[in-house]
């Protein structure tokens, strides 16, 4: 149950300082290291504008980490983020399946255009400077946006 | 390729996204030429709708914050859901609004 893989975004109060930022990550850390589980990314997004007032806040400061672990690791650490002070808001989004999915429909996709392309006679892969880029003919923009038919 | 590549009205569209506005019910269009809507995610192939992209959801939320339906940009049903999906996470971390006036 150990290979799940999740991501976690925070964020903060804008005007927290890096050692808040920092110490807030360590917590997160050693929750990893005492449940198990493992870090595998850190990316700070740093400070953004808040697309809605939180309090009176206007900004917030980002944290995205992903991690491997389990199900109960991740409620550890929800249950820690929720009682954190200094925090705005955390989402826990789990990514393996998801992204197996799209890894899974991208191989079937790319086998296809060669399965029919040998179909045709042709080298399985699209050679350099073979036919349009990108199909189109799409291009009457008689009416481009169209109203909402109440 | 998963979407038939412009097919006439009423022609035998295949795969998801492929369906004329109203083909079949109203039979006449009074001379009305009506682009025929393609999803934008199946046209790119982009398999996975991140929360993160918000270059790419801001093209889905008008002004006033809602889902822009799929009668207006076209979307098909799975990518759909999963812009939805995408959407409310953003919300949850004030990437994007809930709504504004």
């Amino acid at each position: 149950m150990n290979d799940r893989k999740y991501e976690l975004v925070y964020v903060m109060k804008p005007e927290a300082s890096e050692a808040e930022v920092a110490e807030l990550q360590a917590q997160v850390e050693s929750i990893i290291a005492r449940v198990g589980g493992a870090l595998e990314k850190t990316d700070v997004w740093g400070r953004r504008k808040l697309a809605y007032d939180i309090g009176n806040h206007k900004e917030g400061f980002y944290v995205l980490h992903v991690i491997a672990g389990s199900g109960e690791l991740m409620k550890e650490i929800d249950r820690r983020l929720r009682v954190t002070e200094g925090l705005l808001r955390h989402l826990v989004v789990r990514i393996d399946e998801s992204e197996r999915k799209a890894e899974r429909s991208k191989t079937i996709r790319v086998e296809d255009s060669r399965r029919r392309r040998i179909a045709r006679g042709l080298p399985p892969d699209r050679q350099p400077g073979e036919g349009p880029q990108q199909a189109d003919g799409d291009d009457d923009d008689r009416d481009g946006y169209e109203s909402p038919e109440a | 390729m998963a979407f038939a590549k412009k097919t006439g009205p009423g022609g035998k569209g295949r795969g998801r996204g492929a369906k004329a506005a109203g083909d079949k019910k109203d039979g006449q269009r009074r001379g009305m030429f009506r682009r025929r809507k393609v999803c934008k995610f199946c046209a790119e192939r982009i398999d996975d709708i991140n929360y993160k992209d918000m270059r790419m959801l801001s093209g889905f939320v008008p002004e006033r914050g809602k889902v822009l339906p799929r009668r207006i940009s076209g979307t098909c049903a799975l990518h759909q859901r999963k812009l939805r999906t995408a959407i409310m996470r953003a919300r949850q971390i004030a990437l994007l609004p809930y709504v504004t006036d």
